[in-house]
């Protein structure tokens, strides 16, 4: 007999994150790596166990592999526990009807048994693509105040951009009355963000109906949620204020990086009450040379900087040789820049060898044609004295071009 | 690979550290950015495959058990073996240990329980890669009835008291045991012995029913022409830190690239407790060179040439140079400090000035504020 839970959480963390190219070639959205030593998870993680969550099912889809190894028994999290704690789930096979996971509604259906194991009254349901800091105690504690039957975590945005989202009509007491995926003609700039928490017999209930009716694409914002509002159950807007960032694209996850290097964007990863777990490397300090330059950049351990690093975040285990620079960019764990190599506007993954000499990426001023961020893929070899334009998505390696001097 | 227990000394030599040890083991001494000196020792015992590990206690251990904890991050929590703290304990007149043989007969229960064939015994004071494994073959094929660890060096006027010196015949026998040795140099034993765990149980229950306390005099002096004792000539870099001045040095020698490669071979990882930092965050207006810096940190200042532990900020124009600075120190703007060792979390005011020398580094204890 499992203990019963006042509330647990399922984070979707399936999403291949197709707008990131080269960057989830192998592994999940989720799993991206973020802000020096972070993946994109350990933000909702967290979350979850600085608000007192104690159980998590991670639905996992898309290349598993990496994400499976990295959440592993939850210890980095405190989520290994002795009732409840991190659970993977991935789909599975059933005597009748096994399939993927067909949407995000879906997904949960398919994990129905594991949350009734734990007979929540709340079911907290997040995605792993979005950095964030949240209290989620204070949105349930709204929920339970305003006795809702789903709360939806709301984000202010500009009017003009409004069109972008999914908007939440509300009464003047967050009552939610519509819901409009991407509206041409907004109702409010009250933006979802795709962080809900339902009483658990009521979405139950949803999710099987959904489940039932062959037209549902059986995800959240699509059906459920207007399923609900077409039978008046009580859904109410909760307002978030703070940072939050969807790193669904390569300039936005370049852009939620850059942030960590702006004093003043309101995520401070500093703060000890809040802190963001990951999986440590085991690496010795970062050194730093006689012949670095390092300014205005968030700089990890294992790393040996030779070079000049300028409003960059390198990633464990990163070399950087003497006469290299690196500006206005991220590079993952364990890549080398070697000399005399130049990386600007660019973001360099995992493993990845930038030999002498190479430049990657330019400044918005210095680019022909169309500007943007160079993005090299994890374990590609950018040969010495090799170009890579801005905007660039290289997967293969870049031959070496041959010195004529 | 046989079966192999190691034992940890925890307090040896810590009476000539001064202030770093006033209020923890020798075993809990910060070192190199993030580590405490005992996270060498378990590693090299971890990744020479050995998991079955106690630390003998003697005092001041407080911080020792926070910072092991269930020894999870060695890999040491085990349902099997893994690791051990052990507190003094026993006879209610057995009090604190004066040598190894009074602390071994303290914990002899804990050792004969053990399964283990071979026993390791290491202090906390050298900072070192050791492959215990290659130890252990050595021993095995010398049919070694004892086998100490040396490393041929100099021995500075200071720490010669503190040194034990030996003598070998072409074999690497073991002939002669010398402490307080005359000569600038010699085989100065690194403390690291290794035995049959039943040669152990004999040794210790004999000596200690004699009341021998020591070791070094009882065993290895005592009965050298008895014992095939042999020496294992260790080749690699080895901090060896018995004095300020050696934990001064050792900290700075990590600066050098050929030393940190031989420190931190990628395949053999040096654990430590996780503290779940931030990355090293540069300002605008930092400049920093030669130095090696541990996560978590703030750097708005300079740094050259130093040590910095995990947490520390340096304000803007500080100027922080040849400095070990330990977890948590604040040093306020336009501070300039120069040859200091600042214990945990002391605090440096806007515009202090401290400058020690070289061989006289000016140590700042622990929480203290200037």
């Amino acid at each position: 007999m499992i203990s019963k839970k006042e509330w647990i959480a399922m984070l979707l963390a399936g999403g291949q994150g197709s707008r990131l190219y080269a960057l989830t070639r192998n592994l999940a959205k989720p799993a991206v790596p973020y802000g020096g030593k972070y993946r994109i998870i350990d933000f909702p993680l967290s979350n979850c166990v600085n608000s007192g969550i104690d159980t998590v099912g991670v639905l996992t889809q898309y290349q598993p592999l990496l994400l499976n190894e990295y959440i592993g028994n939850g210890q980095p999290w405190d989520l290994d526990r002795v009732h409840g704690g991190v659970y993977v789930l991935p789909p599975y096979q059933k005597s009748s009807n096994s399939d993927w996971y067909t949407g995000t509604a879906n997904a949960i259906y398919q994990n129905i048994n594991f949350i009734d194991r734990y007979q929540p009254e709340y079911v907290v349901i997040l995605s792993g693509d979005h950095i964030y800091k949240m209290d989620y105690s204070k949105m349930l504690a709204y929920h339970k105040e305003k006795n809702a039957d789903c709360t939806i975590a709301v984000l202010e945005v500009p009017k003009e951009e409004a069109s972008r989202f999914g908007i939440m009509a509300t009464n003047e007491d967050g009552r939610v009355y519509e819901f409009q995926e991407k509206p041409k003609e907004p109702k409010s700039n009250l933006a979802s963000m795709g962080i809900y928490i339902f009483t658990w017999s009521k979405l139950r209930k949803y999710l099987v109906e959904d489940e039932a009716n062959p037209e549902s694409e059986n995800d959240f914002g699509k059906n459920i949620i207007p399923n609900m509002l077409q039978d008046e159950q009580r859904l109410y807007a909760w307002p978030f204020e703070g940072y939050w960032k969807d790193v669904g694209t390569i300039d936005s996850l370049w852009e939620a990086n850059m942030d960590l290097l702006n004093p003043n964007i309101p995520l401070d990863l500093y703060d000890d009450s809040w802190k963001i777990y990951s999986r440590n490397p085991v690496m010795p300090p970062q050194y730093v040379a006689d012949t670095a330059i390092v300014k205005n950049s968030m700089i990890s351990e294992g790393c040996e900087v030779h070079g000049e690093i300028d409003f960059s975040i390198l990633f464990p285990g990163v070399t950087v040789e003497e006469g290299a620079k690196v500006h206005d960019s991220i590079i993952m764990p364990g890549s080398v820049v070697k000399k005399g190599a130049v990386i600007e506007y660019a973001i360099v993954a995992e493993n990845t060898v930038i030999d002498e000499n190479a430049k990657v990426g330019c400044r918005p001023t210095e680019s022909e044609g169309e500007w943007g961020v160079a993005v090299i893929g994890a374990g590609v070899h950018v040969g010495r004295n090799a170009c890579v334009a801005a905007k660039s998505m290289i997967e293969q390696n870049v031959p070496e071009v041959c010195d004529h001097e | 690979m046989s079966k192999v227990l190691g034992i940890v000394f925890s307090n040896m030599h810590e009476t000539s550290m001064g202030d770093l040890t006033e209020n923890r083991t020798m075993a809990s001494v910060p070192f190199g950015g993030r580590y405490r000196l005992i996270d060498f020792t378990l590693s090299n015992l971890v990744n020479s495959g050995i998991h079955d590990v106690g630390i003998i206690a003697k005092n001041n251990y407080q911080t020792l058990m926070t910072h092991v904890g269930t020894g999870k991050e060695w890999d040491l929590s085990r349902k099997n073996g893994g690791l051990s703290i052990l507190p003094p304990y026993g006879r209610s007149e057995a009090g604190v240990f004066r040598g190894r043989i009074e602390a071994l007969a303290g914990i002899i229960q804990y050792i004969k329980e053990s399964n283990a064939e071979y026993v390791v015994m290491t202090d906390c004071d050298t900072v070192a890669t050791v492959d215990y494994d290659d130890i252990l073959k050595y021993h095995q094929s010398k049919d070694a009835d004892i086998t100490i660890v040396y490393q041929h060096k100099q021995v500075s006027k200071a720490q010669r008291n503190n040194t034990t010196v030996i003598k070998l015949d072409e074999n690497h026998r073991v002939y002669d045991v010398m402490k307080d040795h005359a000569e600038d140099e010699g085989n100065v034993f690194l403390d690291i012995i290794v035995m049959r765990k039943s040669l152990l149980e004999r040794i210790v229950v004999e000596s200690n029913a004699r009341g021998k306390v020591s070791f070094t005099e009882e065993v290895l002096q005592g009965q050298k022409d008895k014992l095939r004792i042999f020496g294992y000539d260790f080749k690699g870099y080895i901090g060896d830190i018995k004095s300020i001045e050696a934990y001064y040095n050792c900290s700075m020698d990590l600066l050098n690239p050929d030393i940190r490669r031989h420190l931190f071979p990628a395949h053999r990882p040096v654990y430590t407790k996780v503290r779940d930092e931030v990355p090293v965050r540069y300002g605008v207006d930092a400049k920093v060179g030669h130095s090696l810096i541990a996560d978590g940190c703030i750097i708005d200042g300079e740094v050259e040439n130093s040590v910095i532990f995990r947490g520390v900020k340096v304000g803007k124009g500080a100027k922080v140079r040849n400095c070990i600075l330990m977890q948590g120190t604040i040093v306020g703007d336009n501070a300039d400090l120069s040859y200091v060792i600042a214990d945990k979390n002391v605090i440096i005011r806007n515009s202090r000035t401290l400058v020690g020398c070289e061989t006289y580094p000016i140590v700042i204890g622990k929480g203290r504020s200037v």
